[in-house]
């Protein structure tokens, strides 16, 4: 018989074996999400991520432009004068954006040192931020999307925030134990998701969404017993132990800490595991595709845990930082928006270590910019989550950017 | 126990039925076949029947041409099929001719007026139906709900009625004696009667042209009758019938008409009469040689063995059960059965991908069973999965990571844990040249990869080193013609240099070139094993689940029958 | 054919069942539970239960009960189940539903008295108790609604937080202009859309992970609400802030029905919001299980491509449905400017959106399921205020994570399967 009767369709039939009508395995069919998640967030260029923060910042401008009382007073008579429309909503922008930018990098204006080089208020925000998008991007290349960050940061400062103030150790081994037990605690809520993830097929999404929310329950009820501050009626700790915090790395003047040499230390980790070591080799083909991974002698489930642990003791010492750097006591609130803006910061470095970086400083920037818009501008610091959430959407979404510049898509990714 | 015996034995008389309609056939001239095909004079020109043709009909995915100015005419009341190999276009053609893609350019006529399909909406309401290869019906869903979806009967409001469906259901399958169950869940139902569904789904719709995408591709030899049947019947009752196969027999056996389709153009049409050689030549595209020079196999010491091997699903069902065999240095052993009865979870087993398995499988006296695929694989275990694109490569890595994707632990890919991304390189270089692999670039993605290019690549990873084992699951699926031959040649010279070697194929052809011996499977049990040169029906009757002797058994009375009707 | 019909059979028959014991040993922890907890643990004395208001139809005395003995009876009856969950399994390899249902029912029962047994004054206001459930249960189930109604057509819906957040301000903002509570409940639907359309244009159009559009545009939502809270309900004209001033949607108590002990307060002295909420768990069950509509709508969800093939625009349901999905949201997200407190402040839904995620989950997908899973955690919610005011055995913390841990426990397999539609999350593209 003729040699090419042998063959099964396989071009017409695309990947899918020939089980037709039968229900795709749960298990399967989220890890061709994640595979698909991986896939979405490598792919696009530099060109897209810039054109995207334009957009997003030219949106968030005609929201203050708009909302100015200024603006909306000069309307009053717009067909009277229509450039004195335009005048205020131009002065509310620049304003705006101006005070912004200053208060993120240099403000020459300034009365004070601190308020006139914002660029280290910038790295400060940013440091937290560094650490916890690089967690949800080390979880994205395995395909795992950790929404879990507050959480894990969560239990991570509050891990660290019982080594650093109710135990008393000498000053560096202080440090060291803080900075570790925050890792341990971070990993333990994020190993709990990738836990049940590799051995239950639980979606890691809906599980740290919910570790989330337990975990400011766990530290509200902590704080309101065991680790709460006897001279004070709210629900915050004591202060750290000052052999447990990170040193100020530029004197007193500014905020600035060595969690940020923790941060970058990590980055470089974090590229050399993913990039460099066969570990992040299993974890790239996982996250890719878990079955030929597993094919290939992975072991999947051991990849969905230890990189759970990993990804929760990155978001734990972005914890630390918060706790050791910059709070100095525990609250419910430690986590802030950290957690969330992780998200958005490893969408934004597009799921690379360095990307990470580079996009964690630009929302530290605009954290630290915003701070200063809203007592300079009167403009709420909220105008930033709007900008930040169009920047990842935008992102996220090449077509429309490219439809709004009308550029030309030179190659497509595979759909 | 009870009802397990005595389904068995209605099950033995439902293959012998069967078998007796496929027995009689295979002795009938070619000329004289349609007018065995039961009649159903009740359902005769009731129907009213219409005519199909596609002029030019061009249609390309970017820079791929899937069809190039295909012109194809059905004739109502014909069975036409559409013969050629996999990725000829077939499949495309029919997408665009049920208004699921859209054609670049070229027309439609239907009874001779150009229609224009923006989905499968307007080709069924054309009298258009097809039964896809992959089956289009929500398995969480009854048979009723899916043959209603998109033609619901409701009444005030919205709601649902099913009984009318129902009905209908009931209607049809008494027609062609289907014997389906209109409540039945359609996860629960065999892939034979989900077909039937699909059928049914397409009848309700008043169809007058059913394509059929590749029908037989999940079908045992039996079920694969009783299909031909079914589209006797419906021809005869004034249906076209457009048949889209790679399987030269049963196109023969069937149709009225036959075009040849090749890399998206039409090359020719034949006749039913025309031999076997020259419909495999016009779908390849040159004289094919038929067989693979192999010599005989040299088998040497029986090291690996495995006995009484069960392995279960998740929700316990016996997928496979007590299932022993063994293979010899310097033989292949090939395991043919109709896709999905045991034959993934044999292969599974052995690399310790299954969770619920109690047996024993030995290698070189050491029990694998139990063992990790690491340490399996670590054992001298080369395998090459079935389904290549989701079991053996990662797409999106690199070509030079995929051939080291079960390596990269070893020295001298990575040292203490950091990757060696110079040997990665030169290795990858090699490894292209040797295997003959098409790429622009061993750095490219893998996915960028032709199958057959893909299919080296696995290949070449897996017969990198020294192997006590090897194990290739449809080693040539989806893979064109020139890499077959290639992959051929490479596992009978794994054979030769002494490694025992298990090749699962659904595709008796290519089981019967390379073998040395022959299991099969059915249901998940062994029905025994065979000679590399066994007869075509005889493995059919296996593969269909008699065990080896009560096939050969079969086939005797089944001789002494024929014998005795030739003689008045 | 029967070949294989028959193998089929074949299999089943004989199958050995490979059995997950997850659910029996959550039953049999959370029996010793009940047994270490309820009795070894258990307050002494009684818990009251105040069930009749004044102006009820009839009068039920209160409910006096002994705390131990309770806990006693709860522990002996959650033990049998759990025994007979175990021995199901082993044997069929299935739990019944009515043993994990009435083990639910018991052991709530045991946990609430235990709880009430164990406060100071020892007792509590069943009408207050669901009165005040109805306050977090209607926004959790017209969230999980919206959830329903996207997840059953295949879109993963995470954005339901920003969808009742956008309801709840521009119902404040809209009812403030106006003066006109409906038209403040019309313009929070409209708000719920416009949320669901970005859903839909970046999920469906764009093919963005629904996932990552839904966390994103819940940070849109609250950044954007947070901006013109303070840009606009923020500012005073006169010293009054007129732009945060709704005007409320009123009691319609429903005559007879509304003194009923317990039912009347609870469900039949509500807001139009309220008898919407009913109407619509009722309307969205039927409309999906037993009409062409709810056909397609699942199937779509389930298997897109064959709904593509039988001639049912795939994208076009997913769109609707979202939409549809966001009004419903929005309306979720009136009821808490409208009806429940006086005005809008930041970031007010505080993670509701989430709790209606954990009931549709919980719910398994289904409206009578999800809306059930939401009053059971309205009441698990609203005791955990109640219960701050007095000393209790159990911290209120607890109970505020209850409803995240049974979503966990139901994720992983613990409570039954918890199946999504097949396509939920999955994008569908045509070549």
């Amino acid at each position: 018989m003729s040699g090419t009767e042998l063959n099964k369709p396989a071009e017409e039939s695309g990947a899918t074996p020939a089980t037709p009508a039968s229900k795709p395995a749960p298990e399967a069919g989220k890890e061709s999400n994640g595979t698909q998640l991986v896939r979405e967030i490598m792919s696009g260029n530099a060109v897209i991520s810039v054109l995207a923060v334009v957009v997003a910042l030219v949106i968030g401008g005609i929201l203050i432009a708009f909302t100015d009382s200024r603006t909306t007073s000069a309307m009053g008579y717009f067909f009277g004068d229509p450039s004195a429309t335009f005048k205020a909503m131009w002065a509310a922008v620049s304003e705006a954006y101006g005070a912004l930018l200053r208060g993120a990098t240099y403000d020459p204006g300034a009365r004070t040192w601190q308020g006139r080089l914002g660029i280290f208020e910038t790295l400060t925000f940013a440091t937290p931020l560094i650490l916890s998008g690089l967690a949800v991007t080390l979880a994205f290349r395995v395909g795992l999307f950790n929404i879990g960050a507050k959480g894990q940061i969560i239990l991570g400062a509050t891990f660290a925030g019982v080594v650093g103030f109710l135990i008393e150790l000498p000053p560096g081994i202080h440090l060291v134990a803080v900075v570790l037990a925050g890792a341990i605690g971070g990993a333990l809520w994020g190993g709990i998701a990738g836990f049940l993830k590799a051995k239950t097929g639980a979606h890691e999404v809906i599980v740290t969404i919910m570790l989330n929310y337990i975990a400011v329950s766990l530290v509200l009820y902590l704080l309101k017993n065991q680790l709460r501050d006897p001279n004070s009626t709210n629900p915050i700790s004591p202060r750290m132990h000052e052999s447990a915090m990170f040193p100020l790395l530029l004197g007193p003047n500014y905020r600035l800490h060595w969690g940020l040499v923790v941060a970058v230390l990590a980055v470089v980790a974090v590229a050399w595991l993913l990039n460099r070591s066969t570990l992040g080799f299993e974890y790239r083909a996982i996250g890719e595709n878990p079955r030929a991974a597993r094919t290939a002698g992975m072991l999947v489930s051991r990849g969905y845990i230890t990189v759970m642990l990993f990804s929760g003791a990155l978001a734990g010492l972005a914890g630390v930082t918060q706790l050791a750097g910059t709070e100095k006591l525990l609250d419910s609130d430690i986590a802030g928006s950290i957690g969330f803006d992780a998200i958005t910061v490893a969408l934004l470095g597009r799921s690379r270590p360095w990307g990470t970086f580079f996009a964690a400083i630009l929302f530290g920037a605009f954290k630290a910019g915003g701070t200063s818009m809203a007592i300079n501008a009167d403009v709420s610091i909220d105008i930033v989550a709007v900008v930040q959430s169009l920047i990842v959407l935008f992102i996220a979404a090449p077509p429309l950017i490219r439809s709004i510049f009308r550029i030309k898509e030179l190659r497509h990714e595979g759909v | 126990m009870e009802s397990g015996a005595l389904a068995i034995v209605s099950l033995s008389r439902r293959v012998a039925h069967s078998l007796e309609a496929w027995a009689t056939r295979r002795g009938l001239c070619k000329d004289q076949h349609s007018s065995n095909i039961t009649h159903n004079p009740t359902i005769r020109g009731r129907v009213k029947t219409l005519k199909l043709e596609l002029r030019g009909i061009t249609k390309s995915f970017g820079a791929l041409v899937a069809n190039d100015h295909i012109d194809l005419v059905v004739e109502s009341g014909q069975i036409h099929s559409l013969l050629g190999e996999n990725g000829a276009g077939k499949s495309t053609l029919m997408n665009v001719l049920y208004g699921l893609y859209e054609p670049t350019s070229g027309e439609i006529l239907v009874d001779d007026k150009a229609v224009k399909f923006s989905g499968p909406s307007d080709a069924m309401a054309a009298g258009i139906g097809m039964v896809h290869q992959h089956f289009m019906l929500v398995p969480v869903f009854t048979v009723a709900e899916n043959v209603a979806l998109g033609a619901e009967a409701i009444s005030f409001g919205g709601v649902l009625n099913l009984d009318a469906t129902r009905k209908k259901i009931r209607e049809i399958s008494d027609k062609f004696g289907f014997d389906v169950d209109p409540d039945a869940l359609v996860e629960d139902l065999p892939v034979g009667v989900q077909q039937r569904v699909e059928i049914i789904k397409a009848l309700v719709r008043n169809s007058k042209i059913l394509i059929l995408d590749e029908p037989t591709a999940v079908l045992t030899p039996q079920e694969t009758d009783e299909l031909m049947d079914i589209m006797g019947q419906l021809r005869d009752g004034g249906t076209s019938i457009v048949f889209i196969s790679h399987k030269l027999r049963e196109v023969k056996a069937i149709s009225d008409t036959i075009t040849v389709i090749r890399r998206g153009k039409v090359v020719g049409s034949a006749d039913p009469s025309a031999s076997t050689t020259e419909l495999a030549a016009l779908m390849v595209g040159r004289a094919v040689n038929l067989n693979l020079n192999k010599s005989d196999a040299q088998p040497g010491e029986e090291t690996f063995k495995v006995t009484d091997l069960t392995v279960m699903s998740d929700d316990g069902v016996r997928l496979l059960d007590n299932v022993s065999l063994s293979v010899s240095q310097g033989e292949i052993l090939a395991i043919a059965g109709v896709q999905g009865n045991g034959q993934t979870e044999l292969t599974e087993a052995v690399l310790g991908l299954r969770k619920h398995a109690v047996g024993s499988i030995t290698l070189d006296g050491k029990e694998l069973l139990g063992s990790s695929v690491r340490q399996v694989l670590d054992s001298g275990v080369g395998f090459v999965p079935e389904d290549r694109q989701d079991d053996g490569l990662v797409g999106e890595m690199s070509i030079a990571e995929n051939l080291i994707l079960d390596l990269y632990k070893k020295a001298p890919y990575s040292r203490r844990g950091t990757l060696n991304r110079a040997v990665i390189a030169k290795n990858s270089v090699e490894k292209v040249a040797e295997f003959d692999v098409r790429a622009q670039s061993p750095q490219d993605a893998a996915n960028t990869l032709s199958g057959g290019n893909q299919q080296k690549v696995v290949l070449a990873r897996e017969l990198a080193r020294p192997l006590k084992l090897f194990i290739a699951s449809q080693p040539t699926r989806g893979v064109d013609v020139g890499s077959i031959e290639f992959l051929h040649k490479r596992i009978v010279a794994e054979r030769d240099a002494g490694t025992p070697v298990i090749i699962v194929s659904t595709e008796l052809d290519e089981v019967l070139e390379l073998a040395d011996r022959i299991a099969v499977l059915f249901a998940g049990r062994l029905m025994g094993i065979v000679p590399g040169k066994s007869s075509r029906a005889l493995l059919g009757l296996m593969m269909a689940g008699l065990n080896a002797e009560e096939a050969q058994e079969h086939m005797k009375t089944q001789d002494a029958q024929n014998a005795q009707g030739d003689q008045p | 054919m029967s070949i294989a019909a028959k193998t089929k059979t074949l299999q089943h028959a004989d199958a050995v069942a490979v059995r997950s014991w997850k659910t029996p040993i959550l039953l049999g922890v959370l029996a010793l539970f009940a047994v270490v907890v309820f009795i070894i643990l258990g307050p002494n004395g009684h818990a009251t239960f105040r069930i009749s208001q004044e102006n009820d139809l009839w009068q039920v005395p209160n409910l006096v009960v002994p705390a131990k003995g309770v806990g006693i009876v709860v522990s002996l009856i959650t033990l049998a189940l759990a025994y007979l969950a175990y021995s199901q399994t082993k044997t069929v390899g299935k739990i019944s539903r009515w043993v994990l249902m009435t083990f639910t029912v018991v052991f709530v029962i045991g946990l609430m008295v235990w709880i009430i047994g164990g406060t100071t004054t020892q007792n509590i206001t069943l009408v207050g108790l669901f009165t005040g459930a109805m306050l977090i249960t209607t926004p959790l189930v017209f969230g999980s609604m919206s959830g329903v109604l996207s997840e059953r057509a295949g879109v993963v819906n995470i954005a339901i937080e920003g969808q009742l957040l956008a309801g709840a301000f521009t119902a404040a903002l809209v009812s403030s202009i106006t003066h006109n509570a409906f038209a403040g409940l019309f313009a929070a639907a409209a708000a719920g859309v416009l949320v669901s359309a970005l859903l839909a244009l970046f999920s469906i159009k764009y093919i963005v992970n629904q996932i990552i559009v839904g966390v994103v545009l819940n940070v849109l939502v609250a950044g954007l609400t947070g901006f013109l809270f303070e840009k606009i309900m923020k500012t005073k004209v006169n010293g009054e802030t007129i732009y945060n001033q709704p005007t409320h949607l009123p009691d319609l108590p429903i005559p007879f029905l509304s003194q009923i002990p317990i039912i009347g307060p609870t469900f039949f002295r509500q807001s139009i919001i309220g008898y919407l909420m009913i109407i619509l768990v009722v309307a969205l069950w039927f409309g999906l299980f037993r009409t062409r509509w709810g056909l397609r709508v699942r199937a779509v969800g389930e298997h897109p491509k064959a709904a593509d093939t039988v001639g049912i625009n795939v994208n076009r349901t997913r769109v609707m449905n979202v939409l549809l999905g966001g009004a419903v949201a929005g309306i979720g997200g009136a009821y808490f400017t409208l009806v429940a407190v006086s005005s809008f402040s930041k970031d007010m839904t505080g993670g509701l959106g989430f709790i209606a995620l954990a009931a549709l989950i919980f719910g398994r997908w289904n409206p009578i399921g999800a809306a059930l899973a939401a009053l059971l955690f309205g009441v698990a919610g609203n005791l955990q205020s109640i219960l701050s005011l007095a000393g209790t055995p159990i911290d209120g913390q607890f109970l505020a994570m209850l409803p995240y841990a049974l979503t966990i426990l139901a994720v992983s397999g613990f409570v039954g399967k918890a199946m999504s539609p097949a396509a939920s999350g999955e994008p569908y593209v045509k070549e």
